[in-house]
C-alpha cells in the first residue's frame, strides 16, 4: 500500500511531488479532513481488490507528519480492517526533521509504525536554502535519536547531492553527517531539474547554474565509497543499506514488478496488469469520494511488451540483478565495463550505475 | 447609351482569337496573388463564394502551407465586359497562375510565352521586390502587355501614391494610371477586368498552318496519368490527333484535350490562342517537358517554338536514409516524385559515413526543401541531407578537367591546377537606409558591386555578382535580419569564376566523415573548421567514449575540439509512482535514437549534418 499526503509547510522549489501548502488548497480538502477521505478510498479499494494481505505500508508525501499523528494511526487501522496487515508488515513513514517530536513519534510506533525517512537531503546550510529546506541541519540527530527511543526498528536518511553551489567537501560533510546519525539506510539521489517546477524557471533564466554531470558523477562514487566503508551496501543504485533486512521492502516492490495500490491525490496502482493514477488535486479527490466515486483520473494496460521493458528497466537498477535469458544482445555492455555477471546474473558495474539509462536503453 | 447586347459564351475550345485574351499575374509572395485569382474567379462565376476554396489555384499541401505557388496553372473565365463600346460581350479571359520563386525561372519564362498580357500586382504597403522585378522584366522581354496595379489599398499601412510613382518610374508611364485595388474586398477587381480585356492584344496565330503549341506545365496526376498544359499558337489540337514531341520527336496517342474552368472540362480541340490540358497517357512529366513544342503528327509543324531549354540542377545534395533498410523505400520514392518533376535528377553514391544514399541534383534550395519534406512525409521516410552545395568546374595539372558535384570526389589539391566555380547576378531592393549593412554582409560573401541605382527616394536597387555557394544556405536568412525583412533578393546564374578553393574535412575519431567535407574559400577555411569543429561538439550527444573532431585541409589540422566521454545519466528516483512516465521517456528516447545515424561507432544525430551548413557567420 502506498499513501500519499499531498501536505507541506512550504512548497521545495525543486520538488514535482503532487503536493500542496495549506494556502493552496480550496474548501474540502483540509488537512483535518484528509483521513475521512483516505479512509473511504481505502474502503472502496478493498471492495474492488477483494481479500488481500498487505504485506508493506509506504506514507510519503508531500509530508506526512504534516498530519496528526492520530490520523496517520487511523489510516493504518482503515488498512489493516479493509485487508489486514501481515505479522512482519513493514510500514514506512516520512518525515521531516522539523516536524516531529517524541510524542509523535511514540504515537506512530505504538500506532504500528516501525520504519521512518527522514528527509534530510543536505547537511549545509547554502544547500538547504537552495533546496528551500527549512530545518535546521543542527535538529537532524535529535530526530533521529528520538525515533529510535520510540522504539522504530529502521530509520532511513534521504540525501540530495549535486545542487547548484554545492562544492565536493560539502557533500562529503553531508555524507559524513549522515553515516554519523547511523541509519539502517540511505537514499541517495542527484537533484533533478523537473520540468514545470519554480527551480526549473530558475535554470532556465539562468540564475542558478546546475553543476557538471562529471563532478555529480564524482560526488555518487565519493558517497557510495563513504557508504560501503561504513557498513552501508547499495542495493539499489541510490539506495544503500546496512543488510538486506534494512532493504526498504515496499520499494524492492516497485522494483521487482509487484502490486501495490495507492491511496491519495495522484497515488498511482498497479493491480491485475493495470495501472492507473487518481485526480491530482486534494479538493478534486476529496469531492470525487464523498459523491461515491472512484477518484481514478486515467490509467493504461500494462501488456507483455510494457511489462517486460519496465522490469528490464527496473531490474537493472538492482544488486541483484538481470537474468540474461531473453535479453537482446549485451556482449558490449561487458566489454564496455558497464555489466559484469555475477553467479547467473548480469549485474551493473560502479561504472555501470552511473550510466544505468544507457544501460536500459541498450537492454530494452 | 444603348443597352448591350447580350451575346452567347464563346464555345469551348473554339473560341474566337479576338475574344480571348491570355495574362498572367505577376506579384511577389505576399502581396495577394491568390487573393485576387480568387476574386476573379468568383466575379466571373467560375467559381461561387462558398465553394471556392482558400486559394484555389494553389494545389498542393505543401504549397498551401508555404503559401507559395510551385506549379502553374491555367483557369478559363468567361467574363461579359461591363463597360466601354463593346460592352455586354462574351469574352474569354485564361488567367495562367506563374510560379513566385527564384528557383523556378525557367517555368516563369515559358509561363509568360504562353501571355500576351501580365498583370504587375503590388503591395501598396511595401512596393516591388526583387523577384517581381526580375519577372516583370521577363515579361517585359517577352513583349507582354504590362498592367500595373497596386493591391491592398484597403490598409492603413498603404501609400499608393509613392509606389504608384516607384512603378511608374520603372515601367514608364504615368503614376495615375496605376489601377488600384482591394482584391480582399473586391473593390477594383471588375474595372481590371474590364481593363484586360481592353489593353491586352487578342492572341494571333495562323489556324490554318500544322498545329504548334507550347508546354508550360506538366503535372503528374495519379489517375490520368500526365496532364500537358499548353497554350495553342497555330493551328489546332484535336482529341482524335497523334500529337508529337518536337524536342524529341516522340510520339504520343492523344487522349483527352480540354479546358479547365476550374474543373476539367472536355473539348473536341483546342484552336489559336486556346489555353487548355492535353492527357496522352504518358506517364513521365519528363516525357511532356515544359517548354517544348506540342505538334501533329499527321501534319508536323517544321520548326518548333523558340525558347525550349532544359532546366540544369544547381545544387546538390546527399540524401539518406537514417536506416539503411530504407534504401529501396527511397529509390521507389525517388521514381515516384520523378514522375511528377521533370527537374529532379539523381544517382545513387554511397558515403562512408552514411552508408547507401542518392545524389540529388535541385534546381535551388526551396526546391530541396520541398523535395525532402514530401520524401518524409508522403513516404514516411526519416532522411539525412547533407549540406548542399554547388557544382565546381576543377582543372587538373594535366590538362583533365573534372566536374564535382560532392565534395567528397573533390581532388587533392596538390594536382588541381584552376577551380571555377558559378557565380550569380544578384539583385536586392531595399530601403536606402540599409545600404552599408547590405554593402557588408555581400561583401563577406565575397560578393562584387556591379550597380546601384536609386528606385525612389529611399529605395534602392543594389547589383552584386556573387558566388553561388555563398548565398546558398543562409544568404536570405542573413539579409532579413540585418534589414528587418526589408529587403528583397533575387539572382540568377550569370556564368562561373576562378576561384582558390579548399576542401575542409571533418574527422571524428581521425577518420573523416565525408558528409561533413565542404569547399569553401581558402580565406574563410580556418574560420570554418573552427565553427564546424563547435557546432559539432555541441550537436553529438556525448557518447561511452572520448570523440575527438578535427577539421583539416588535406592532412593539415587547423581545429580540434574533444567531446569528452559521457560518465553519468540521469540517477534520478524510481518509485511507483513514477513507472509509467519513465517507461514512456525510455519509448521515446529510443524513438530518438533511431533518428541518430552510426557513423563508426558514433551516433549522430540527425541536425547535425543540417547545422553544418549554418556556420557562414561564425559560430552560431
Amino acid at each position: 500500500m502506498y499513501v500519499h499526503v499531498p501536505f507541506c509547510s512550504v512548497r521545495c522549489g525543486y520538488c514535482d511531488f503532487n503536493t500542496y501548502t495549506a494556502d493552496e488548497l480550496g474548501e474540502g480538502a483540509t488537512r483535518a479532513s484528509y483521513a475521512d477521505s483516505a479512509i473511504a478510498e481505502i474502503r472502496r479499494a478493498a471492495a474492488q481488490t477483494g481479500p488481500r494481505t498487505v504485506e508493506t505500508v509506504f506514507v510519503g508525501g508531500g509530508t506526512p507528519t504534516q498530519l496528526a499523528a492520530a490520523d496517520l494511526v487511523r489510516i493504518l487501522r482503515a488498512i489493516d480492517e479493509a485487508w489486514g496487515l501481515a505479522p512482519d508488515v513493514e510500514v514506512t513513514t516520512e518525515a521531516n526533521p522539523d516536524s516531529v517530536d517524541p510524542a509523535m513519534l511514540a504515537t506512530l510506533r505504538a500506532g504500528g509504525f516501525n520504519r521512518i525517512s527522514f528527509g534530510v537531503q543536505s547537511a549545509v546550510s547554502h544547500v538547504l536554502q537552495m533546496l528551500d529546506r527549512t530545518h535546521d541541519p543542527l535538529r537532524v540527530p535529535e530526530a533521529v535519536r528520538w525515533a529510535r527511543e520510540a522504539g522504530f526498528e529502521q530509520v532511513s536518511v534521504d540525501l540530495i547531492y549535486g545542487s547548484p553551489g554545492e562544492s565536493m567537501d560539502d557533500w562529503r560533510r553531508t555524507v559524513e553527517h549522515a553515516i554519523s546519525l547511523e541509519p539502517d539506510h540511505v537514499s541517495a539521489y542527484a537533484l533533478i531539474v523537473e520540468d514545470g517546477t519554480a527551480f526549473a524557471r530558475k535554470v532556465s533564466r539562468g540564475e542558478v547554474v546546475m553543476p557538471d554531470d562529471d563532478e555529480t558523477a564524482d560526488k555518487y562514487l565519493l558517497a557510495d565509497e563513504m557508504l560501503e566503508a561504513a557498513g552501508l551496501g547499495w542495493y539499489e543504485l541510490s539506495n544503500w543499506a546496512r543488510d538486506e533486512a534494512a532493504q526498504c521492502r515496499h520499494n524492492v516492490l516497485y522494483w521487482t514488478g509487484g502490486e501495490w495500490f495507492g491511496i491519495g491525490p495522484g497515488a498511482h496502482s498497479y493491480v491485475g496488469g493495470r495501472r492507473w493514477w487518481n485526480v491530482k488535486h486534494p479538493a478534486a479527490y476529496a469531492q470525487r469520494l464523498a459523491a461515491g466515486q472512484s477518484p481514478e483520473a486515467d490509467g493504461e494496460v500494462i501488456d507483455a511488451d510494457a511489462a517486460r521493458m519496465e522490469d528490464v528497466m527496473l531490474r537493472t537498477r538492482l544488486r541483484t540483478g538481470l537474468d540474461p535469458a531473453g535479453l537482446p544482445a549485451h556482449d558490449h555492455l561487458i566489454e564496455q565495463g558497464l555489466l559484469e555477471p555475477v553467479a547467473t546474473k548480469l549485474v551493473l558495474t560502479k561504472k555501470g550505475r552511473l550510466l544505468a539509462d544507457h544501460v536500459v536503453r541498450e537492454l530494452t | 447609351m444603348t443597352p448591350p447586347t447580350p451575346s452567347t459564351p464563346p464555345a469551348v475550345g473554339s473560341t474566337p482569337p479576338g475574344l480571348l485574351r491570355n495574362f498572367c499575374i505577376i506579384a511577389h509572395i505576399d502581396h495577394g496573388k491568390s487573393t485576387l485569382a480568387d476574386r476573379m474567379l468568383q466575379i466571373t462565376g467560375v467559381v461561387d463564394e462558398r465553394a471556392a476554396r482558400a486559394q484555389y489555384l494553389d494545389r498542393m499541401d505543401i504549397e498551401r502551407e508555404r503559401g507559395i505557388t510551385i506549379k502553374s496553372q491555367a483557369v478559363r473565365m468567361p467574363f461579359r465586359k461591363s463597360d466601354g463600346d463593346d460592352a455586354g460581350t462574351d469574352y474569354v479571359l485564361n488567367m495562367i497562375d506563374t510560379p513566385g520563386h527564384v528557383d523556378f525561372t525557367y517555368e516563369v519564362s515559358r509561363s509568360l510565352e504562353a501571355c500576351e498580357g501580365a498583370i504587375l500586382l503590388v503591395d501598396a504597403a511595401q512596393g516591388i521586390e526583387a523577384q517581381t522585378l526580375a519577372n516583370l522584366y521577363l515579361a517585359m522581354d517577352a513583349d507582354l502587355h504590362i498592367i500595373p496595379v497596386l493591391n491592398k489599398i484597403d490598409l492603413p499601412g498603404a501609400q499608393p501614391e509613392k509606389y504608384a510613382e516607384e512603378i511608374a518610374g520603372i515601367i514608364g508611364g504615368n503614376p495615375d494610371d496605376v489601377l488600384r485595388v482591394s482584391a480582399k474586398t473586391g473593390q477594383g477587381v471588375e474595372e481590371l477586368l474590364n481593363l484586360i480585356v481592353d489593353e491586352v492584344p487578342p492572341p494571333q496565330g495562323d489556324p490554318d498552318s500544322p498545329p504548334r503549341a507550347l508546354i508550360f506545365d506538366s503535372v503528374y496526376d495519379t489517375y490520368r496519368g500526365v496532364i500537358t498544359y499548353v497554350r495553342v499558337f497555330d493551328g489546332k489540337l484535336s482529341h482524335r490527333d497523334k500529337i508529337k514531341m518536337m524536342s524529341t520527336g516522340a510520339v504520343h496517342e492523344m487522349l483527352e484535350v480540354g479546358v479547365i474552368s476550374p474543373e476539367p472540362v472536355k473539348a473536341d480541340h483546342l484552336g489559336v490562342g486556346e489555353v487548355g490540358y492535353l492527357i496522352t497517357g504518358v506517364k513521365e512529366v519528363r516525357q511532356s517537358r515544359v517548354g517544348d513544342t506540342v505538334t501533329s503528327n499527321a501534319r508536323p509543324a517544321t520548326e518548333p517554338l523558340g525558347g525550349y531549354a532544359h532546366p540544369n540542377p544547381m545544387v546538390f545534395s546527399g540524401l539518406y536514409p537514417i536506416d539503411g533498410d530504407d534504401f529501396a523505400t527511397l529509390r521507389e520514392a525517388l521514381e515516384k516524385l520523378q514522375l511528377n518533376d521533370a527537374a529532379l535528377v539523381y544517382e545513387p553514391e554511397s558515403s562512408g559515413a552514411l552508408g547507401f544514399g542518392f545524389r540529388i541534383g535541385f534546381l535551388g534550395l526551396l526546391h530541396l526543401e520541398i523535395v525532402r519534406e514530401r520524401l518524409e512525409r508522403e513516404f514516411n521516410l526519416d532522411l539525412i541531407a547533407t549540406a548542399p552545395n554547388v557544382v565546381y568546374r576543377v582543372e587538373l595539372e594535366d590538362g583533365s578537367e573534372h566536374v564535382v558535384t560532392n565534395p567528397g570526389d573533390y581532388p587533392n589539391s596538390g594536382k588541381i591546377s584552376k577551380v571555377f566555380e558559378p557565380v550569380v547576378s544578384a539583385t536586392v531592393l531595399a530601403p536606402s537606409e540599409y545600404i552599408g549593412t547590405i554593402m557588408e554582409l555581400c561583401q563577406a560573401r565575397r560578393g562584387q558591386l556591379v550597380a546601384m541605382d536609386y528606385l525612389s527616394e529611399d529605395r534602392v536597387e543594389i547589383r552584386y555578382t556573387l558566388p553561388m555557394g555563398e548565398i546558398m544556405f543562409d544568404f536570405f536568412d542573413a539579409l532579413k535580419s540585418r534589414t528587418k525583412g526589408y529587403a528583397s533578393l533575387n539572382y540568377e546564374l550569370s556564368g562561373e569564376q576562378a576561384a582558390d578553393l579548399v576542401k575542409v574535412d571533418i574527422l571524428l575519431q581521425g577518420e573523416i566523415v565525408d558528409a561533413f567535407s565542404a569547399i569553401v574559400h581558402r580565406d574563410n577555411a580556418y574560420t570554418y573548421g573552427v565553427a564546424l569543429a563547435g557546432k559539432l561538439k555541441e550537436l553529438i550527444p556525448r557518447q561511452q567514449f572520448e570523440v575527438p573532431i578535427q577539421a583539416a585541409i588535406g592532412a593539415r589540422v587547423i581545429a580540434r575540439e574533444n567531446i569528452r566521454a559521457i560518465r553519468k545519466d540521469v540517477l534520478a528516483k524510481c518509485y511507483g509512482g513514477d513507472i509509467s512516465r519513465k517507461r514512456k521517456l525510455l519509448e521515446k528516447q529510443k524513438e530518438g535514437k533511431k533518428r541518430m545515424k552510426m557513423v563508426g561507432r558514433v551516433e549522430v544525430p540527425q541536425e547535425a549534418f543540417i547545422a553544418a551548413l549554418s556556420t557562414g557567420d561564425g559560430p552560431s
